[in-house]
C-alpha cells in the first residue's frame, strides 16, 4: 500500500487496521484514453489525448504518457498539442465510454447493490454488507481491481476509508493504479499536510479565502476554532470546513441508477446569435436526446435548455410535461419554447444544450390521450426513423429542416 | 355622505363585491370599493361597485340614509373590517378626505381615493333571459370541473355558452374531458340565438354566489355590438364579465354516438372505491378498469411499487371492456353526474368514453355527459 509517508506494507489477513473502513471510491484510470487505448491497439507507446478537435475543442482525458508532458483535462487542445505534439486525438466516443462504464458499474453492483455512480469513471461503495461474503475491506477492493484489469483490460485507483471525502482523496493519492487504505487512526495524519483545495467544496473562491487567513494546508484549518470558521465562511461552509478538516464526513452512499437524465450539448465552432441556427441546433439536439431514451428504452418529463453565452454565463431553464416523453417533436417544442422564454434571442451563444430529466422505463410511461387525437403520431413516426436508421445508418433520414441541401437542389 | 346599515347586511355585500377587486391593480383606484348611497324613486340604497376591466361586480342594498353622497375606499381593508365588526348597526359617513365606519364601540378611520378618476361600470346589455338562479349554479359547476386551467390555451379556460330558444347548453373541455349540459330557461324572444365563451371560473363563482335570488337574469351583448360581454343579476346583485376570444372546439361531432359496451354502477360506491384504490396511484400513473361478468375490477399500481384492487358490482351490456383512466378526471365526471347510478359507454380502450346518469327514462337522452379519454398503458 501507498501511503502518506511513502510505501507501506498492505495489511495482512488477519490486520483489522480496516476493520472500520466500509466506503470505497473507485475512480478509473484515465478512463476515456484507456478505452480508446484498447480500441486502437496501434497507438500503443504514443500519448493519447480525447478532447475535441474543433478550434476551441478542449482535453477531457489524457493518457499518463500525455499528462507526462503536462497535458490535462480542461486544457484547451491547441495548448496541449503544442505541449504534447506526437499526441493521437480521438474526438469522444460517448457511446463507447458509456458501454464500458456499464460494464465497470456491472462488476461493482456484483460486489455489492450499494453503489453510487459519480459519472462514468468514478463510484462510490459501501460495503459493510459484502464482507460476510468476500472479506474485509482492503481484499474487496483487491478484488475489484483485478476484475476490472482481467474483465476491462483497465486499471482503476482504489481508496479505502470510514468516508466518502477520505475514500476520495485516497483515491486521489494512489493513482494510477494504485490501492491506498486510510485506516480511522491515521486520518488525521493523512489528510492535515494536504492543502485546502482538497477539502470537498473548496473551489477557488474559498481556496483565497482560506489562503487571506493565513490556512494554506487542511491542517491549518482543524487547528482553528468552528466559531472562527462559522464567522468567515457562514454556518454551512463553516461547520462543514470545520468537519471535513477532521476527517469527519456523514454523507451515506446512496445507490442510484445510472441515468438519472440524457442529454446532449454542442459546442458551436463560432459564436452564433442566428435564432433560426439555435432552433435548428435545438432540434438536432433534442432529436439526438430522443433517439438515446427510445433506445434506452426510457422517456423522461422534465426537459432542461442549458445556452451559454459568449462570455460563458451560462443560464439553464426546465420545464416539467404534463407526461413522459421519448418523442423529439415535443422535446425540441419544450426545448424552443424554454430558449424563447430565456430572453437570449439575438444574444451571442457558444454552447447549447438540450437535456431530459426525471427518466422511468418507457413501459411505465402511460399516455393519457386526448379528444379528437389520431391513433397513431409523432411517436410512431419517429420510431420509424430509428429503424431506418438502425439499416440504412445514422445519416439515412433525419428532419428536413437539419437537411443539407444538395449543390444541384432548387 | 352618512347612512347606517346592520353589519351582516353591510359585511354580506361588501364581502360578494370585494370577490371582483383586482389582486394586483392595474391603477390604484381599481383597489377602491365604490360606496354610493342614494335617494330616489322614493327607495334609498346603497350601492356597492368593484371593477378589474374585466369583471364588475356591483350590489345594492336597502339602507337608511341621512345624507346622500359617493366615496371611494380600499376595497380588501373595507371587507376585513366589516368582516370583524360586532353583529350591530354601523354607521359610516365621511369627514372631508376621510371615511368614518363606526359600530358599537369600535371606530375606524379610512382614507379616500379619488372619486373622479374611478372608471364608469360598463352597462349592462339587453336583458336576454332568465333561469332558476339553483339550476343554474348545478349546471355551471357540472360543466366548470371540464375547463382548462392553461392560459396557454385560452380558449379552453372557458364554458361556452349557446343559447337556442328555450335550451342553454353549456360545455367546456381542456383536451382530456368534455363536460356538456343542456337545460331549458325562459328567453325574453323564443326565437333567440346566441353564444359565447365566458371564463369557466368567473362564471362558476358567479353562479354560485347570485343563489340569493330565485332567479338569475342573462344579459348577453349581441355579437356585432362591440366588445362581448355578459351580465347575470340577480337578488340584488348584477355583475358583468367580459367574454373569452378564440375558436371554441367543434364538440358535437367528437361526442360518439354508437358504443360497443354499456355498463351501470351505482354511483357512491363506484365514487369510494376510485378513491380507495387510487391511493396508490401515483402522479400520473392510471386507474385500470375492467367490466365483465357482472362486475367491475378497479386496480392501480404495478409489480414494482403499492398495488390496490377492489370489485364492484356492475351490469354490462355488450363486450366485456377493460380501460384505464386518469383517476382525477374519472372522480371528477362521477361527482358531477345527478343520479345514483352512473352510465358508462364504451367502444374501445384507446377511445373517448362517455359517463352520465342512468335516465328516469331508459330511451331518453341524458341532460348532462361527461365525455373522457382514457390512458393508453404501454407495454
Amino acid at each position: 500500500m501507498i501511503g502518506p509517508r511513502g510505501v507501506e506494507p498492505l495489511p495482512g489477513p488477519d490486520s483489522d487496521a480496516d476493520r472500520d473502513c466500509a466506503v470505497l471510491h473507485i475512480d478509473m484510470d484515465a478512463f476515456f484514453a484507456g478505452v480508446e487505448r484498447l480500441e486502437h491497439p496501434e497507438t500503443r507507446g504514443k500519448p493519447i489525448i480525447v478532447g475535441g478537435t474543433g478550434p476551441r475543442g478542449v482535453v477531457s482525458s489524457a493518457d499518463y504518457i500525455a499528462r507526462s508532458y503536462g497535458v490535462h483535462s480542461a486544457m484547451p487542445m491547441v495548448r496541449a498539442l503544442r505541449l504534447c505534439p506526437d499526441a493521437v486525438v480521438f474526438p469522444p466516443d460517448g457511446p463507447a465510454y458509456r458501454r464500458v462504464s456499464e460494464a465497470v458499474m456491472d462488476i461493482l453492483r456484483s460486489v455489492t447493490p450499494e453503489v453510487e455512480p459519480v459519472s462514468l469513471d468514478e463510484a462510490f461503495l459501501d460495503v459493510s454488507g459484502a464482507r460476510r461474503r468476500l472479506g474485509s475491506p482492503v481484499r474487496i477492493a483487491e478484488l475489484i481491481r483485478r476484475r476490472v484489469r482481467e474483465e476491462q483490460r483497465l486499471t482503476c485507483s482504489v481508496g479505502v476509508a470510514a468516508t466518502k471525502f477520505v475514500a476520495k482523496l485516497a483515491s486521489t493519492q494512489c493513482k494510477p493504479d494504485g490501492l491506498l487504505l486510510v485506516p480511522t487512526a491515521q486520518v488525521t495524519a493523512f489528510l492535515h499536510p494536504l492543502p485546502v483545495g482538497a477539502l470537498w467544496g473548496v473551489g477557488d473562491k474559498t481556496e483565497q479565502a482560506l489562503t487571506r487567513l493565513g490556512l494554506r494546508t487542511v491542517g491549518d484549518v482543524a487547528r482553528i476554532s468552528p466559531q472562527t470558521l462559522r464567522h468567515e465562511f457562514g454556518a454551512a461552509l463553516g461547520d462543514r470546513l470545520a468537519a471535513l478538516s477532521h476527517g469527519r464526513d456523514d454523507r451515506p452512499v446512496v445507490p442510484t441508477t445510472p441515468d438519472k437524465s440524457i442529454g446532449a450539448e454542442e459546442t458551436f465552432p463560432r459564436d452564433v446569435d442566428d435564432p433560426g441556427l439555435i432552433h435548428r441546433e435545438l432540434l438536432r439536439l433534442s432529436e439526438k436526446v430522443a433517439r438515446r431514451l427510445r433506445a434506452s428504452g426510457q422517456a423522461g418529463r422534465t426537459v432542461v435548455v442549458k445556452l451559454r453565452r459568449a462570455d460563458f454565463t451560462t443560464i439553464t431553464r426546465s420545464r416539467t410535461l404534463p407526461e413522459p416523453t421519448d418523442v423529439a417533436r415535443e422535446i425540441n417544442a419544450a426545448a424552443r419554447g424554454l430558449y424563447a422564454a430565456a430572453g437570449l434571442e439575438r444574444v451571442r451563444l457558444r454552447l447549447v444544450g438540450v437535456r431530459v430529466e426525471g427518466l422511468l422505463p418507457a413501459a411505465e410511461a402511460h399516455r393519457q390521450l386526448s379528444i379528437g387525437e389520431p391513433e397513431t403520431g409523432w411517436r410512431e413516426a419517429e420510431r420509424a426513423m430509428d429503424a431506418v436508421t438502425r439499416r440504412f445508418g445514422p445519416d439515412a433520414i433525419r428532419p428536413a429542416a437539419l437537411a443539407k441541401r444538395a449543390e444541384n437542389d432548387v | 355622505m352618512k347612512f347606517r346599515v346592520e353589519r351582516d347586511v353591510l359585511a354580506d355585500a361588501v364581502a360578494w363585491t370585494a370577490r371582483s377587486l383586482p389582486v394586483r391593480p392595474s391603477v390604484p383606484v381599481l383597489a377602491g370599493m365604490l360606496l354610493d348611497a342614494t335617494e330616489d324613486d322614493g327607495g334609498r340604497r346603497l350601492k356597492l361597485s368593484s371593477f378589474d376591466y374585466e369583471v364588475s361586480a356591483q350590489v345594492s342594498v336597502e339602507i337608511d340614509v341621512e345624507e346622500p353622497g359617493t366615496t371611494l375606499v380600499s376595497g380588501r381593508l373595507l371587507a376585513e373590517i366589516t368582516r370583524n365588526l360586532p353583529p350591530q348597526t354601523v354607521e359610516i359617513s365621511t369627514d372631508g378626505a376621510k371615511v368614518t365606519v363606526a359600530c358599537g364601540s369600535a371606530k375606524f378611520t379610512l382614507l379616500t381615493l379619488p372619486v373622479e378618476d374611478y372608471p364608469t361600470l360598463p352597462a349592462m346589455p339587453q336583458m336576454t333571459g332568465s333561469i332558476g338562479s339553483d339550476a343554474f349554479a348545478a349546471a355551471v359547476s357540472q360543466v366548470a370541473v371540464a375547463a382548462g386551467r392553461d392560459d396557454t390555451l385560452p380558449m379552453l379556460t372557458g364554458v361556452r355558452v349557446e343559447i337556442e330558444g328555450d335550451t342553454v347548453t353549456l360545455a367546456s373541455t381542456d383536451r382530456y374531458r368534455l363536460a356538456v349540459r343542456e337545460l331549458a330557461w325562459k328567453p325574453e324572444n323564443p326565437d333567440v340565438s346566441a353564444v359565447a365563451l365566458v371564463p369557466a371560473k368567473t362564471l362558476a363563482d358567479t353562479a354560485k354566489s347570485l343563489t340569493g335570488g330565485a332567479e338569475v337574469s342573462i344579459a348577453l351583448s349581441a355579437a356585432d355590438s362591440g366588445e362581448g360581454m355578459i351580465g347575470f343579476e340577480g337578488g340584488g346583485r348584477r355583475t358583468t364579465t367580459r367574454l373569452l376570444d378564440g375558436e371554441f372546439p367543434k364538440y358535437r361531432a367528437l361526442l360518439p354516438d354508437t358504443f360497443n359496451s354499456v355498463a351501470e354502477v351505482q354511483r357512491a360506491e363506484f365514487i369510494e372505491a376510485v378513491k380507495r384504490v387510487s391511493l396508490v396511484a401515483e402522479r400520473n400513473t392510471p386507474l385500470r378498469l375492467a367490466f365483465g361478468d357482472g362486475r367491475l375490477v378497479l386496480e392501480a399500481g404495478t409489480g414494482d411499487e403499492a398495488q390496490a384492487v377492489e370489485v364492484l358490482d356492475s351490469s354490462l351490456e355488450g363486450e366485456d371492456i377493460q380501460i384505464a383512466f386518469n383517476s382525477a378526471f374519472l372522480l371528477d365526471g362521477l361527482t358531477a353526474i345527478d343520479s345514483d347510478i352512473a352510465r358508462l359507454q364504451f367502444t374501445t380502450s384507446t377511445k373517448p368514453a362517455i359517463i352520465t346518469g342512468k335516465p328516469a327514462d331508459d330511451g331518453a337522452t341524458a341532460d348532462y355527459r361527461y365525455l373522457i379519454m382514457p390512458v393508453r398503458l404501454s407495454g
